[in-house]
């Protein structure tokens, strides 16, 4: 155990960023009526932490993650950032979509440089867009346009794209929903390798139960919506974790009773 | 088997090359028909009488046997002339079929007069025009082109400006919408009358007319171009640190721009319309003035020749048009080729 927790330990490096939710609650309007998504979720995660949320599908996951990207503000309750207020987008919490959302007209490379072009650095910081499609394996691939790429490699240049930035937080709003289950699996590992790496705080949405404990130290599970936040649990295994440890099989099964899915079991 | 080829030691190293009994119906038999198809043309015109008094016929003649000459010596070494003998190869049909159709009008015009004769003036008269009244004819093109180039270029900067500006902002779009609404659907030509008294010259006022058929197009299909850009792109490139003046230029403008050249294309043909309409009323140059002069003189062969120039013009306007847009949209799957 001793040395479990080591290995736990150097996966912290002081890149990462602490993120507060605090108190947040939020609602959209839709045809004059008002829909509460989330109601007051309280979250604290720390530097370098890689934390799931788990929910039933339309619950206000997404919401909550454009809340701590910035793409929207909060109705109450603020969210922080290193106890800085998240105002707006910032370059330090990069998204990752569930499509790729790769813009059709640049190659790549070009995709890739959009962080370092939008803040206007790219020119003296070229060498990174490199160094980070080589990071994702698609050095051979830098010249070729989206329409050329199959799925999964589309999903690696999103990633990069994201990882270019350096970000703090990387904020993955189901990244591999739409893959096939081995480019998912080869996929989970990767991301698992370039967080331990890096050492950036990561909020990983997902409905996939088993994604969620091969990737993380901590599993939220939100109710349905408003989404509140039903458990709060740690994984505390060593990475590379295996599918069939009994550990997490016994994590499975309470997850799936949290979701009332406990049947399906 | 009896073979015998063009060249006895490039046979030996290309056997491809050799032209054999069967080959002759293949590949080089469309190129043969094709030069004598053009030989028959030209020899129709030197030893065939007209039936009028045309100057050009000899000369036609004799371009049609150079050309028949060409064809000849292109089919059998089209292997080793790369690019061209390839593309000479592929359009060998049509060179068929255009020889069959020249041969055809010279017997039907010059030498029986079977379509009536002032109105449908043979291949010779033609190529009188594009000798003896050369000058005049330059002028005119280069006055449409001078007239075409100056509206369409307004008009399309103003369009896509106008377009990118209403997609873009609701404050603008509100008040340039209901302007849009009333005044682009309406045909350019419609102005004519005001235009060529308000404007203080018949050049400003085509321009403006130019202009304006170029511009409806392009600004609506802006717009929409702009307006249906996925607010996933704008979320990613907001969330990499974009400002507005970067989601406007390098998020929504490049999104747009298959919009753009959908509007630019419609615009172009609208245009062509207006400036010929434009030079036949008010205009005394360019190519629709030609044709109304050559009109009002009865001169059938230059209103042939004019149209033939016309033609051509717009069509190369269209191919320039779209090999922009496939240069500029090379990450399009599936695109028209022109």
């Amino acid at each position: 155990m001793v040395v479990q927790s080591a290995a736990e330990a150097i996966t912290y490096p002081a890149v990462g960023a602490e993120l507060d939710i605090e108190g947040v609650s939020h609602a959209f309007d839709i045809d004059g009526a008002t829909l509460p998504v989330l109601d007051n979720v309280n979250l604290s995660i720390a530097p370098g932490e890689f934390v799931a949320l788990l929910g039933p599908s339309g619950c206000g996951k997404s919401t909550l993650l454009r809340l701590v990207a910035g793409l929207e503000k909060p109705r109450t309750g603020a969210l922080r950032e290193d106890e800085v207020r998240i105002t707006g987008p910032h370059p330090s919490r990069v998204v990752v979509f569930q499509d790729p959302t790769l813009f059709p007209w640049r190659t790549v490379w070009d995709n890739v440089a959009l962080g370092l072009e939008a803040q206007g650095i790219l020119k003296a910081q070229r060498h990174r867009v490199d160094a980070v499609i080589d990071l994702v394996g698609l050095s051979s691939f830098r010249n070729a346009y989206p329409h050329q790429l199959s799925g999964g490699m589309a999903q690696r240049v999103a990633l990069a794209r994201a990882l270019v930035n350096d970000p703090k937080i990387l904020v993955l709003d189901e990244p591999l929903g739409k893959l096939d289950s081995l480019t998912r699996i080869a996929m989970q590992s990767e991301l698992v390798a370039l967080w331990q790496r890096k050492g950036f705080t990561t909020l990983l949405v997902t409905h996939d139960v088993e994604e969620a404990l091969v990737l993380a130290n901590r599993v939220i599970v939100l109710s349905d919506r408003p989404a509140r936040i039903k458990a709060d649990i740690a994984v505390a295994r060593p990475y590379p974790r295996h599918r069939g440890d009994p550990y997490l099989a016994e994590l499975r099964k309470q997850i799936l009773g949290l979701l009332g899915l406990e049947a399906t079991w | 088997m009896s073979t015998y080829s063009v060249s006895d030691t490039a046979a030996a190293a290309a056997p491809r090359t050799a032209v054999t009994f069967s080959n002759l119906s293949g590949s080089y038999g469309v190129g043969l028909a094709a030069s004598l198809v053009w030989l028959a043309f030209g020899l129709s015109c030197l030893y065939w009488p007209d039936v009028g008094d045309w100057s050009r016929t000899g000369s036609l003649g004799i371009g049609a046997i150079v050309i028949a000459a060409f064809i000849l010596f292109g089919t059998f070494s089209a292997d080793y002339l790369g690019g061209a003998g390839q593309a000479l190869r592929k359009r060998a049909p049509w060179l068929v079929a255009f020889g069959a159709f020249v041969t055809l009008w010279e017997v039907a015009t010059a030498k029986f007069a079977w379509l009536p004769l002032p109105f449908f003036p043979p291949p010779q008269a033609i190529l009188e025009v594009y000798t003896d009244d050369l000058p005049k004819l330059l002028d005119s093109v280069f006055a449409s082109i001078k007239l075409q180039l100056g509206g369409y270029i307004i008009g399309a900067t103003v369009g896509f400006i106008t377009g990118v500006s209403i997609g873009w902002s609701q404050k603008i779009g509100y008040w340039v919408h209901p302007v849009l609404r009333f005044i682009g659907p309406l045909p350019a030509t419609a102005w004519l009358p005001i235009a060529f008294f308000t404007f203080p010259s018949s050049w400003s006022a085509s321009t403006f007319l130019i202009a304006l058929a170029t511009g409806f197009p392009v600004t609506v299909l802006t717009w929409s171009g702009v307006a249906s850009v996925s607010s996933a792109y704008y979320d990613v490139a907001r969330t990499l640190g974009a400002r507005p003046s970067f989601l406007v230029l390098k998020v929504a403008i490049p999104a747009a721009l298959p919009h753009v050249f959908v509007g630019l294309f419609m615009g172009l043909g609208s245009s062509f319309a207006v400036l010929v309409v434009a030079e036949m009323i008010g205009v005394k140059a360019g190519l629709g003035w030609y044709l109304q002069w050559a009109q009002g003189w009865a001169a059938y062969a230059n209103m042939y020749a004019a149209l033939i120039v016309m033609s051509l013009l717009c069509s190369g306007a269209i191919t320039l048009l779209f090999r922009t847009r496939d240069r500029l949209l090379v990450w399009q799957k599936g695109v028209v080729k022109w």
